[in-house]
């Protein structure tokens, strides 16, 4: 706005725009702002106390070990999601409040940058890393892999995502975060009115991120099609690897368009052009168009993995072969291919010609189909199963009954005529909640109550678990049925006050859900810490806790660096049943030095160099940006002289590690 | 049984014989029991336009319902009898593959898209926001010598502006229409992308700037509704709204001769927003003649915008605000595009690029420096406006037009050359009550 513009004029060299009026003034930042400052502060001095500084550097940050990788990227998810989830209670507060003409807690400056932050964080910093940690943990172990192709790349992707967030989360403290809605449409994203930092720094967050996130899509690709163990044909692969191929397909080619359109987003702001805005001839509508090419492979990016897991789950826990496997990966390439087809349905109402609309929407309803398919193999895998409810099979089920409706709403948007009244409405809100929360993020609890006992040796607490559940599921219901309701009162989004009296106690009712959806979150991390606490009750020592079908259960848990002392050899599908059925001894002798790589803090490096650039560029700090852009090209070739990248683990390592191995396994009476 | 003159398909009907029917069985299935306790505008519009966007949202359930609810009802009925403490269900581990579920898996999925994308493809085209109106409701269509009313809609940070060039006033958070008469609204923005959306009378539509969108709808009843904005534009988004009146073309008469009055005095303008502070401060007072003067000082952005009346209105205004050359000494989009049309001007565009600037350097800046263009600007758009006589700025009008006839979608039933004999001797003619015809929505 140009009175703001006028309030942000400082610029020095030294400092750029960075000034005393960077720091928000606004006291629910200030008091967060203490609060963060007083954690991190207690943070550093546990870990100095501890004396952790070096075991974190060399056995974590510098780390090349996919598991390990993996791992931090769940915890990076885990954390932005709290910062998500809390811009989503911020929401809800505000909107259960603000009637009868009381405007509420939230200003518009703030209650704008919360909606925007909650969109970017959550798809970007929460989905994607949660979704990347699951592929890169599971995919080389359900490959019979020792690591993935690049390790190096894979530390270096990780960091990069992690710089993105850095700056989202900076922005809290300095300066602001868009006021654009999460896809920063222009002209409202244009230098013209959104003169000061929130853009830049929603910009410089997703091209950082979105190296990393693209890198590790070549990385995955690349280790699923040139890295299987021996025997494992494409038709053999695991459902959820086949799932999570086709993830990093779509990732390798939609995340260069969404850097592409930030570059041209970013020459406009920064150099003048004019690619989207009003002058010289620029179009708004080329922008939109192109952030959905990206933004609809994305929403496939970030379910497919997870109707991946369904189908792992759901296999496991009914004790039967997966139903139609070749029709599931038939459909989840049919998906992948659809997914690029369909991109204009989120904008029929910017003037498209009706068979222009139509063509779009039904192509997006043909995606249905091979999504139905999908849901009718997991359904007649239960058919005739024996279902065992653990938590990971509660979660599937949860999620069948939650993401048919959801998907069901999104065939109904598909029908433009029907969009025109739903578009931009909390209908939609609905409809996109019901299938991320009802399909990512329920597939990632089943994934992760799946995979826990593989990755630390103990399984989690079913106790706290169903306490989650049974908060979560009825709480998104609560939090989001409403919003249908209210979708069809003719409600749209981003609405910070309302006038209509009638439709308050709708909000009420969608914050009560959200009030139970946090105490589902509570319960969950109660669960890991409690699980945590009595490890040794929950011990499993089988490394097979589940009666699992897919190699990575053949190997302990947690598995050894190398994860197979021996590269397994693939008979059929679900190869570890195949080789449980017919009686495959495992080796305990004749082990070898085991090549690996070697970890490096180069990635760590140019991710911190990264994130200095971004924030110099995104405060016009330009000597900053100079200095810290030579660094990132002169470390980035110094690294390439760093020839100690690998090293052998010793026979003996080896030889001690099975026989520790042989201990459990017999201990465990298997 | 339907009354037999409806066997004659009415003209203009679109999806009328799902109304009643469809409704009924919703409500029978009690799905919309919870929904009936409040008010559902966008599935009880007051428009004939967004009544039928409303029915086929009913429609497009009910269709998707036949496939989900056994959906739904097979996972709890599997997932509660093969559970594992059932030992009376079969269990068949290495049961994975059945030729006829697979076929029927893909097929039933496949059927239920195929009826829906038919409807998709008929009523998108049908519902098309630029096709004029073919009907005022079910039963009626559009008189022959109907004139619609054309409103001029400008988005602007944050109210909306509406031009009524007929009647030559122009009001400010205020749409009043008369009801029963199609209605022609010529949608722009004055800077950033907005939504224009009345639930009550018909879907929306993106408000854009320096393009024109259009909509076509019709209100059926004399309502008191709202319109507001539905796509985010910034700090003052949440007031952007208005009151929408439908009301009877005598009050229509009589509210335009009221805006004719009251519009000469200045009104009280809204708050210019002020990111920095939460209070806004008051603009200044507006009203009278809504020139190119009084429509920089209203596109200022303010918010929480009370109805503003002008009593008269530059007739060339709106044009202007299209093509973004309200401000003097700006070259219009429409005078760019016939330059281009005609190659471009090369190198010698390089000298009025001031002239093709409209928002880089913030709102309020460029209204204070394009206010009293120098002589040179001034001279550089007087040859531009030489070069483009030839093609005057018009912008292109991009409706398609509803066919006068309905009946042509279901056969209009033109008798077929006796001499080719289609049907036989006796094959009834145009006096026909019944012509043959295959219709989605046909009662016959």
């Amino acid at each position: 706005m140009a009175i703001e513009a006028e309030a942000h004029t400082h610029w020095s060299p030294l400092l750029g725009r960075l000034w005393l009026d960077a720091i928000p003034q606004e006291p629910i930042v200030l008091a967060t702002f203490v609060v963060v400052m007083l954690g991190g502060a207690a943070l550093v001095a546990g870990l100095t106390y501890f004396k952790l500084w070096g075991y974190l550097w060399k056995e974590w940050f510098t780390s090349v070990d996919h598991k390990k990788i993996g791992i931090m990227y769940m915890i990076l998810g885990l954390i932005m999601f709290l910062r998500g989830f809390a811009d989503a209670v911020m929401m809800r507060a505000q909107q259960a409040m603000a009637f009868n003409g009381n405007e509420g807690y939230l200003n518009a400056h703030h209650y704008d940058q919360v909606f925007t932050a909650h969109g970017v964080i959550m798809i970007f910093f929460v989905a994607m890393p949660f979704v990347t940690g699951l592929m890169n943990y599971i995919v080389p172990l359900q490959i019979g892999a020792r690591d993935v192709s690049f390790p190096f790349l894979n530390n270096f992707s990780f960091w990069m995502t992690t710089a993105g967030a850095v700056l989202v989360m900076m922005s809290l403290f300095v300066g602001e975060f868009a006021q654009t809605g999460w896809l920063a449409y222009p002209p409202l994203s244009n230098l013209a009115y959104s003169p000061w930092v929130g853009v830049d720094y929603y910009i410089w967050a997703l091209q950082i991120a979105g190296v990393g996130t693209l890198l590790s899509g070549v990385n995955l690709v690349c280790t699923i099609v040139k890295m299987r163990a021996p025997g494992m044909t494409m038709m053999r692969m695991p459902v959820f690897t086949w799932t999570s191929l086709c993830t990093n397909i779509l990732i390798v080619a939609a995340f260069p368009v969404l850097t592409a359109v930030m570059t041209m987003l970013t020459v406009d702001r920064y150099l003048g052009f004019n690619f989207f805005s009003n002058d010289f001839g620029g179009s708004p509508m080329m922008y939109v168009n192109l952030i959905w090419i990206w933004g609809h492979p994305e929403v496939y990016i970030l379910i497919l993995p997870l109707f991946g897991v369904f189908s792992e789950v759901t296999s496991t826990f009914s004790g039967k072969r997966l139903f139609g496997y070749s029709s599931m990966v038939y459909a989840t390439l049919v998906i992948t291919i659809l997914s690029y087809l369909v991109w204009l349905h989120h904008f029929f109402t910017m003037g498209s010609g009706a068979s222009v609309n139509s063509f779009f929407g039904i192509t997006t309803m043909v995606i249905s189909i091979p999504t139905g398919a999908k849901l009718f193999n997991w359904l007649f895998t239960m058919y005739r199963g024996r279902i065992r409810y653990e938590l990971p099979m509660m979660w599937t089920v949860a999620f069948m009954l939650t993401f048919t409706v959801g998907g069901m709403t999104g065939v109904l948007l598909a029908v433009p005529p029907a969009d025109f009244v739903l578009h931009n409405s909390l209908f939609l809100i609905a409809h996109f909640h019901n299938v991320i929360i009802g399909g990512v993020l329920f597939g990632l609890f089943a994934a992760i109550n799946f995979w826990w006992p593989k990755a630390f040796g103990f399984k989690l607490n079913v106790f706290w678990g169903k306490v989650s559940f049974w908060l979560w599921v009825p709480g998104f219901w609560f939090a989001f049925m409403p919003l249908y309701i209210l979708g069809l009162m003719g409600v749209t989004r981003r609405m910070r006050v309302f006038d209509d009296p009638s439709i308050q106690i709708w909000f009420v009712i969608a914050a009560f859900g959200a009030v139970m959806i946090a105490g589902g979150i509570g319960a969950m991390l109660v669960q890991f810490a409690v699980s945590i606490w009595k490890r040794e009750e929950l011990k499993d020592e089988t490394g097979d806790p589940w009666g699992g079908r897919t190699l990575e259960w053949s190997t302990s848990s947690p598995p050894p660096e190398y994860n197979f002392a021996f590269t397994p050899i693939v008979h059929d599908l679900d190869a570890w049943d195949d080789m449980k059925r017919c009686g495959v001894e495992r080796p305990t002798s004749g082990f070898r030095p085991i090549h690996m790589p070697k970890g490096t803090g180069t990635g760590l490096i140019l991710a911190g160099l990264s994130t200095a650039l971004g924030f110099a560029m995104i405060w016009y700090i330009w000597w900053l940006a100079a200095v810290s852009f030579a660094g990132i090209i002169g470390y980035a070739i110094f690294h390439t002289f760093n020839y100690k990248r690998d090293y052998h683990i010793p026979v003996e390592t080896v030889e001690a590690t099975e026989a520790e191995r042989t201990r459990q396994l017999a201990a465990a009476g298997a | 049984m339907q009354p037999p003159e409806s066997r004659l398909n009415p003209p203009g009907r679109r999806f009328g014989p799902f109304r009643n029917r469809v409704m009924r069985i919703g409500v029978a299935l009690g799905l919309t029991a919870a929904l009936s306790a409040c008010n559902t505008v966008v599935l009880k519009p007051s428009g004939d336009v967004a009544q039928q966007q409303g029915d086929l949202v009913v429609v497009a359930t009910l269709l998707m319902l036949l496939i989900v609810v056994p959906v739904m009802l097979a996972v709890v009925i599997f997932a509660w009898r093969y559970r594992a403490n059932n030992q009376d269900a079969k269990y068949e581990p290495d049961w994975d593959h059945s030729t006829q579920l697979e076929l029927m898996i893909w097929a039933a999925p496949l059927l239920i898209i195929i009826c829906l994308g038919a409807v998709t493809w008929t009523s998108t085209h049908l519902l098309d926001p630029y096709r004029t109106i073919g009907r005022i409701d079910a039963q009626t269509q559009v008189a022959k010598d109907a004139r619609p009313l054309e409103v001029e809609v400008v988005a602007l940070d944050w109210k909306w502006l509406f031009i009524y060039p007929e009647q030559g006033v122009a009001t400010v958070n205020e749409l009043v229409v008369p009801s029963g008469r199609p209605l022609n609204f010529k949608i722009t923005s004055a800077n950033v992308m907005n939504s224009f959306y009345v639930p009550a009378m018909a879907g929306q539509i993106y408000a854009m700037p320096g393009m024109e969108t259009r909509l076509h709808a019709v209100m059926n009843s004399n309502v008191e509704s709202i319109g507001f904005s539905a796509n985010y534009s910034g700090a003052g988004f949440t007031h952007m709204r208005f009151k929408m009146r439908s009301v009877s073309d005598a009050d229509f008469a009589k509210w335009i001769g009221d805006v004719k009055a009251t519009g000469t005095k200045p009104q009280p303008a809204g708050d210019i927003i002020a990111a920095s502070e939460f209070e806004g401060v008051p603009a200044k007072q507006m009203g009278g003649m809504l020139d190119r003067a009084a429509y920089l000082e209203l596109e200022k952005p303010t918010q929480k915008v009370p109805s503003i009346r002008f009593a008269n209105v530059d007739p060339k205004l709106y044009d202007a605000v299209v093509n973004m050359c309200v401000q003097p000494g700006k070259m219009c989009m429409s005078e760019m595009m016939a330059l281009d049309s005609r190659g471009g001007m090369g190198k010698a565009g390089i000298r009025n690029v001031q002239m093709l600037s409209y928002d880089k350097a913030g709102r309020d800046s460029a209204v204070a420096e394009s206010a009293n263009p120098t002589e040179a600007v001034q001279r550089e758009l007087a040859w531009v406006r030489a070069l483009c006589e030839q093609m005057p700025g018009q912008v292109r009008d991009g409706s398609v037009k509803a066919p006068s006839d309905l009946r042509s979608l279901n056969g209009a039933g033109i008798p077929a050359p006796q001499s080719i004999g289609f049907g036989g001797e006796d094959a009834p003619v145009a006096s026909s009550p019944k012509p043959a015809h295959i219709s989605l929505n046909s009662r016959n």
